[in-house]
């Protein structure tokens, strides 16, 4: 018998205190939280607000005839109601969140305070460009080290998010292809690509070529330089790729690729693993998007918001997207429209000026580290994945031998005739306190669960975790298999019916009709 | 360094466990020449005390909306923003967890969410929303997209009232994603005919109300005009607290909403992040961008919710999916639920009629101003005004004397001379009367 057995029935005692029934249908601290809407008390507000006085309107008889249906709760309900719901939700505040390829690091509540200022937060993107020049100096600092960091010429800040920004460095692609009429069809992507990678290549007109990956783990070249050809207009390949491993042939595939006539796109989702110790610039990248959310720790929010600045090389700069931020006689000034030096300028990708409160928040995390401290943030966050790497190996099935970069990937070779599934696995984590790794991802392996546990993890966190896994580990071996797949069981809810909720989509509450009514 | 746990003695543990010397043997692979062996050229780690010097001291050189009478709109408003809300979006529950696709230690986000869709379809008039996009300058970009998808045609017809940003944003997708544009000229305050530019190959017409004048517009009968030939209607909303006192665009015939909701919830930020708000009837949800939240059951049976639809989605259907867009405003998103919970009904259409009785006061004491015309007929809570010289150089004059008193249209329409005499000024709960007298005290001074 190994310990997780005995576990599991300690386990099947608190599952069943845990399924025992309460008056309320609360479990100790977990509460079950109606809707706001099933809360309605009408006429209550949870604002006081004057009433006007009388006055004739201008709304030239657009009036709003009738309710809109939205409840009526006082501040107190409304800080309770959203109080438990946050106790519902797993979060890097409360526990390692293994995530690989979506760098869950710890996010500085300095950086959240300084976002707040009323100098950053409480001006208008069309109050006069006179009247924020502090503003202006912060966008332009946060260029100065993204440029610095990455070593590329220029900066490109509005795109709202990773994919966004994917999207802004493709159509500076397309557009420096279409100024030398030279117009291409296909974008090579790696198999092992993040899915925003094809779906914005596809977006931005292009048909999509993928390419496999090698034995190694790596784009494989041989296949890659076969499909390099006339009509290609960029590679999209992210590096540290996403089995967490560095492509160390990029230098001669950037050659290849340049050869070729073509662009060197970089996904740059992994760049915690490098930042303050490699340049893209220095690896033949013409562009790479880069996710404040990720390497530069503004928080993730449950789902964003984003940030995506892309970093471009000095041919796909003029094509940057608008508003450019440029150095004038007057100092720092705005340029927001296609004229004089920003001439090709895709055009605008978003409005206003791109995501403000995310620029504050990467720039004080970045001033706070700095230069010293970013190379140390990309050596530790590759030091805590390969020490992981190595208490794990030997239970989990690593998918790629060797020292990996910032994340470490394996598969489910391990769980081979147990019955139990990644999902299984992962599944059973959470009822252990932890989030799941990613799963089934990158689709390069079969069953991948990928960990990423980033530089603000300590010793001694990677070492409990690891046991945790272990633990599951001999566990699965062991045959326990009914326990993994019944996981998770102390959680809000258990697991939840996806199909159900795609085959008969209920995207929104709905009054339920009056018994009378219904009884008419 | 304050946020790395890791001592140099776990460092040396660390690294004997592993079997390497040195960390440079674990970035062995990246080619020599691309390895930095030093710094890179920028300051070295600060102290909190000194960031938050260095940051509050270019937050200082701004002038803040709430240290100045302020009358900015165009797609971005002051509101007042109940403290709870801000609190409540700080709790590390929420701020610092992920994208809810573990549905069983996420039913927090999973539930906020399906209140907001709830939300803003009320609010719109609409079946479904989504869980957000960027802003509504994307949200408009990818509606035209969706009636591009849904009808199978590629040519959209853009009113002149909608927001300029929005425009230019569709206008990039346009070129680069490949479908065609027929964009209106501005004409603020003046009566737009768009039916006749609908044909059999029109796959949707965008207008804006209020629109970018801040002019109300009726679009029922447009949205019978595009039904009749097989197109959609697409109503976008860059004051979302508008909807408390007028007609949604549900009620006018839209079939896809596009929406900006920083209004509700959120700070001006400078431009972002902001919250975009997407809405469809519901024959179309399986055509719409971004993330949807549904309700389900658990093995239980007990009631919960999950990420769904997302057979529509670029981690599912990479190159065949409905779009590329990965991410929503999460937290705006909460923000906004959070403020909407709070005003609830009552709340809402008070603070609207709020809205709508300061800027009518607003525009009583400015109409009085000699050579000074209002060019809307109707408004919400903003509106254009036609002054009698360039509008550009008297904001400059009025931010000298310490007013930010509205977007000059120029700045939007810098090559269109016959709008530079356009001020457009909005006004919201937050402004005094004091402020209206400055602002029109300080107008007066620099038309005179």
């Amino acid at each position: 018998m190994n310990d997780w057995s005995r576990a599991a029935s300690a386990g099947s005692t608190a599952g069943a205190a845990a399924s025992a029934a309460t008056f309320s249908g609360n479990r100790g601290l977990q509460i079950e939280e109606k809707l706001i809407f099933e809360q309605d008390s009408p006429g209550h507000c949870g604002v006081d607000l004057p009433e006007p006085a009388p006055f004739d309107g201008r709304l030239g008889g657009l009036e709003r005839q009738g309710p809109i249906g939205l409840p009526g709760l006082s501040e107190p309900q409304v800080v309770r109601h959203f109080t438990r719901l946050s106790q519902k939700n797993c979060a890097i505040d409360s526990g390692l969140y293994p995530l690989g390829s979506c760098t869950m690091k710890h996010n500085p509540r300095l950086n959240e305070k300084l976002a707040r200022l009323p100098g950053l937060a409480d001006i208008h993107p069309l109050q006069p460009v006179s009247t924020v020049p502090g503003a202006l100096e912060l966008i332009d600092t946060l260029a100065h080290w993204l440029k610095t960091l990455t070593g590329m010429p220029a900066i490109a800040l509005s795109p709202g998010a990773g994919a966004h920004g994917e999207l802004c460095g493709m159509m500076t692609i397309r557009a420096a292809l279409e100024a030398r009429r030279d117009p291409r069809r296909r974008v090579l992507v790696p198999e092992s690509a993040h899915g925003t990678n094809p779906a914005t290549a596809a977006a931005c007109g292009y048909s999509v070529d993928p390419i496999p990956a090698n034995a190694r783990g790596r784009v494989d070249r041989a296949a890659l330089e076969a499909r390099l050809g006339p009509d290609v207009a960029a590679l999209m390949l992210t590096n540290p790729n996403t089995c967490g491993l560095f492509e160390d042939e990029i230098v001669e595939i950037a050659a290849a690729v340049h050869r070729a006539g073509a662009f060197f796109y970089c996904d740059g989702a992994n760049f915690n693993a490098i930042v303050g110790r490699v340049r893209p610039s220095d690896l033949g990248i013409d562009c790479m998007h880069l996710n404040l959310h990720k390497t530069f720790s503004t928080p993730h929010g449950g789902g964003g918001p984003g940030s995506g600045p892309v970093a471009l090389a000095a041919s796909l700069a003029p094509y940057a997207p608008l508003p450019w931020l440029v150095h004038g006689e007057n100092g720092l000034d705005l340029v927001e429209h296609r004229r004089g030096e920003a001439l090709a300028a895709i055009g605008r990708l978003k409005g206003f000026h791109g995501q403000m409160g995310m620029f504050v928040r990467a720039l004080a995390y970045m001033m706070s580290h700095g230069a010293d401290g970013l190379r140390q943030v990309a050596e530790d966050a590759v030091l805590n994945a390969n020490y992981l790497r190595v208490l794990l190996e030997g239970d989990l099935s690593l998918s790629f031998p060797g020292p990996c970069m910032h994340e470490v990937l394996f598969d489910d070779r391990f769980l081979k005739d147990t019955q139990i599934t990644t999902l299984d696995f992962a599944k059973a984590l959470i009822d252990e306190g932890y989030h799941p790794m990613t799963m089934y991802f990158p689709l390069v392996v079969h069953g991948a669960l990928l960990i990423e546990p980033t530089e603000t993890e300590s010793k001694a966190a990677l070492d409990e975790f690891a046991a945790v896994v272990k633990a599951l580990a001999g566990a699965a071996r062991a045959g326990a298999a009914a326990r993994f797949r019944a996981a998770p069981l102390l959680t809000p809810r258990r697991r939840l019916d996806e199909t159900l909720a795609a085959r008969q989509p209920l995207l929104r509450w709905r009054p339920v009709a009056p018994r009378r009514e219904a009884a008419e | 360094m304050r946020y790395l746990p890791l001592t140099s003695r776990d460092r040396g543990e660390m690294l004997a466990t592993i079997g390497v010397g040195s960390i440079d043997a674990l970035f062995a692979e990246v080619p020599a020449a691309a390895r930095l062996d030093g710094l890179v050229d920028l300051p070295r780690a600060m102290g909190e005390i000194e960031v938050e010097r260095t940051i509050a001291a270019m937050a200082a050189r701004n002038l803040a909306a709430g240290s100045a009478p302020f009358f900015v709109g165009g797609g971005a408003y002051r509101h007042h923003v109940p403290a709870a809300v801000d609190h409540l979006i700080q709790r590390g529950e929420f701020l610092t967890s992920y994208t809810p696709y573990q549905p069983e230690v996420s039913q927090g986000t999973l539930q906020y969410l399906y209140e907001f869709q709830t939300q803003i379809a009320l609010l719109t008039g609409m079946d479904a929303a989504n869980a957000s996009l960027y802003d509504g300058a994307t949200a408009c970009a990818e509606a035209v997209m969706m009636a591009n998808r849904v009808t199978g045609r590629k040519r959209a017809v853009l009113s002149g009232g909608l927001h300029p940003h929005y425009r230019e944003v569709c206008e990039t997708y346009a070129r680069f994603v490949g479908f065609a544009l027929a964009a209106q000229d501005p004409a603020p305050g003046e009566a737009e005919d768009l039916a006749p530019l609908i044909d059999s190959g029109t796959s949707c017409v965008v207008v804006q109300n209020p629109d970018f004048w801040g002019e109300l517009r009726d679009w029922s009968s447009l949205a019978q005009a595009c039904h009749d030939h097989g197109a959609l209607l697409i109503v976008v909303v860059t004051e979302i607290v508008s909807l408390g006192a007028i007609r949604p665009p549900g009620a006018m015939g839209a079939d896809i909403v596009a929406a900006e909701g920083q209004s509700i919830g959120n700070s001006l930020n400078f431009g972002g992040p902001y919250l975009g708000l997407f809405a469809s009837r519901d024959k179309f949800v399986r055509q719409m961008p971004g993330r949807l939240v549904g309700q389900t059951v658990d093995a239980d049976g007990k009631r919960g919710w999950v990420l769904t639809l997302s057979t529509r989605e670029q981690h599912i259907r990479r190159e065949r999916a409905t779009s590329n867009v990965c991410t929503n405003s999460g937290l705006c998103a909460l923000a906004f639920t959070i403020h909407l919970a709070l005003l609830g009904e009552a709340g809402l259409t008070r603070l609207a009629r709020l809205n709508h009785a300061a800027a009518v006061a607003l525009a009583d004491r400015l109409e009085k101003l000699p050579g000074v015309r209002i060019a809307n007929r109707t408004f919400f809570n903003e509106f254009a005004l036609r002054l009698p010289c360039p509008a550009a150089p008297a904001v400059e004059a009025l931010a000298a004397r310490g007013v930010l008193g509205g977007i000059p249209v120029s700045r939007l329409y810098p090559d269109r001379p016959e709008l530079a005499d356009l001020l457009l000024v909005a006004a919201t709960e937050t402004v005094t009367e004091a402020d209206m007298d400055r602002l029109a005290l300080g107008l007066a001074e620099v038309l005179s």
